[in-house]
């Protein structure tokens, strides 16, 4: 299946220090029509029908989080742009943002109509600080032309925080704290940054909006599958002779990404969604990529013949503990021994019961930990110790 | 809302642009600013991986060290910048030009290995580029 560029559309082809090459492409049309023709509810009511779901891994349904904020009270709300991408193996927010930041502008003004907030932010990783320059650029000229009348829109800088990719945590960060998980409910469109409703979107989500809005539900419908409207830009990296973003229909099989497009040969495994993203053995290669199978942020990170899973495993295993906001025991201190139990396996050195421990610490953090990230932090664990069991029973030291 | 707390991430990180770090001074003089505890500063100070309360070099070397750059051989690339510039991540060199760091994903993934010197990113990295990459900076 060849490319659908949707949210890729002017990736390459406008010039994005330029509102001008934007405005030929119909910039700003959606948010004018908006304005002229849809109020807010009939502006939710279109999010709704797409089917659009949220790209930064979570999926949640957008137009129900932005319905949410709209029936939130109070006349002080936020829109924030998640562009913390912070997730191992995905770069498409940064191909987005080097190549079409109009297109996100527009977007959170029409957010910021739709739930009836004047301000908005983008939440931008520190590590991206090369682009502040382009983004401030293009808010400029979007004010300049008169598109931030009714809303206007900040820049954040994060401070080098993969957890501050979780909403909670990045509001928290705005908030001039550690970036900490907080408890939900209650959850960010009822009382998130100040307190206030908030919607966080991420950055390829947004990217969506004009064109729903211009073209319709309906034609969003036409592409992907019942569960999964849409698009998703995969950031493909590791054993591959084309790594790169691809911007696919949702449904499309990973076979056809990782070896047609990406020219991958003598697969092993592949990660697909990122850190905590799901192992796929290469017997399965031919899964959909969508929300109902596999899907996360769509990083997709393939590993040959010659990558050892428990090396894999365990080097995941210390970027989490290290990068684990530390407030839950569950993810502080459950990581910390997977990955003393996963290094003792990486030297040959593991014991009989170690496999009973990580078996029933997975199901311990999956149940109770804050976030994200201590929730889904066993899956490489469960997903490689059911798919490749001998590589850790192999390393079992024998008294 | 504390009007304090709402200003200190943004103010820790103009002063560790300044300053190259955050020493306990500058987090003592914010705290009294802002109407906080300095542990409450000292906390969000060394939360995030780009902040320091320890004197950093000049230049700050940030080479990735997460999955996709490790699968082409980051350790390489550090091997080859600790023999250039004479010190182990962690450290800073004697005369204050370079510190040297091992980060996470820096979002570089498709043209790995990479890594950060300031905010300039350096991709697609072999140990023969680098050389010249670190003779750019003073």
């Amino acid at each position: 299946m060849p490319q659908k560029r949707i949210v890729l559309r002017n990736c390459g082809v406008i010039n994005p220090k330029d509102i001008t090459t934007y405005l030929d492409r119909d910039g700003f049309k959606a948010l004018k029509k908006v304005f002229d023709e849809l109020t807010c509810e009939q502006v939710i009511e279109e999010i709704k029908a797409s089917g659009l779901r949220g790209r930064g891994g979570a999926g949640f349904p957008c137009g129900l989080k932005w319905a949410l904020a709209r029936k939130a009270q109070g006349n002080e709300k936020y829109v924030i742009c998640n562009a913390d991408e912070g997730e191992v193996g995905t770069f498409k927010d940064r191909y987005i943002l080097e190549g079409d930041p109009f297109t996100l502008i527009e977007a959170m003004a029409i957010a910021g109509y739709a739930i009836g907030a004047k301000k908005g932010y983008i939440y931008l990783r520190a590590e991206y600080h090369h682009h502040l320059d382009l983004l401030t650029n293009a808010i400029g000229q979007s004010r300049e032309k008169g598109f931030l009348e009714h809303f206007d829109i900040d820049i954040r800088e994060g401070a080098g925080s993969y957890v501050c990719g979780e909403e909670t945590a990045l509001m928290d960060s705005i908030e001039g704290k550690r970036g900490e998980v907080r408890y939900r409910p209650p959850f960010p469109p009822s009382r998130g940054l100040w307190a206030k409703p908030t919607i966080i979107n991420n950055v390829e989500t947004l990217m969506n909006i004009p064109q729903i809005i211009l073209n319709g539900a309906h034609w969003f419908n036409q592409v992907g599958t019942e569960q999964s409207r849409g698009t998703k830009v995969f950031s493909v990296s590791g054993d591959v002779k084309k790594p790169g973003v691809y911007e696919l229909e949702l449904g499309s099989r990973l076979k056809e990404l990782v070896e047609d497009l990406a020219l991958a040969e003598r697969v092993k495994m592949v990660q697909v969604g990122g850190a905590t993203g799901r192992i796929i053995p290469y017997e399965m290669i031919d899964t959909p990529l969508a929300f109902e199978n596999i899907l996360g942020a769509g990083a997709i990170i393939v590993f040959d013949e010659t990558r050892d899973i428990i090396d894999v495993v365990y080097r995941t295993m210390e970027f989490l503990a290290e990068e684990s906001c530390g407030k839950c025991a569950p993810c502080r201190e459950g990581t910390e021994v997977m990955v003393e139990i996963l290094g003792r396996f990486s030297r040959g050195e593991g014991e009989e019961r170690d496999i009973a421990v990580l078996q029933g610490l997975s199901q311990a953090m999956m149940l109770s930990s804050l976030c994200g990230l201590g929730q889904a932090a066993p899956i490489p664990v469960i997903d490689s110790l059911q798919y490749f069991r001998s590589a850790y029973e192999n390393r079992i030291q024998k008294n | 809302m504390n009007k304090g707390q709402e200003e200190l991430l943004v103010l820790l990180q103009k002063a560790q642009n300044e300053f190259g770090y955050l020493s306990e001074e500058t987090m003592a003089e914010l705290a009294k600013c802002l109407a906080l505890s300095i542990s409450d500063v000292y906390g969000v100070a060394t939360f995030y991986s780009f902040l320091s309360t320890k004197p950093l070099g000049r230049n700050v070397i940030r080479i990735c060290k997460s999955m996709p750059c490790y699968l082409k051989h980051c350790q390489t690339i550090t091997n080859t910048v600790e023999k250039e510039i004479g010190i182990k991540p962690g450290e800073t060199t004697p005369d204050g030009k370079f510190s040297f760091q091992l980060t996470n994903c820096i979002g570089a993934c498709d043209k790995a290995p990479a890594m950060m010197i300031n905010n300039d990113v350096y991709d697609n990295l072999t140990p023969r580029k680098i050389s010249r990459i670190l003779k750019a900076y003073k």
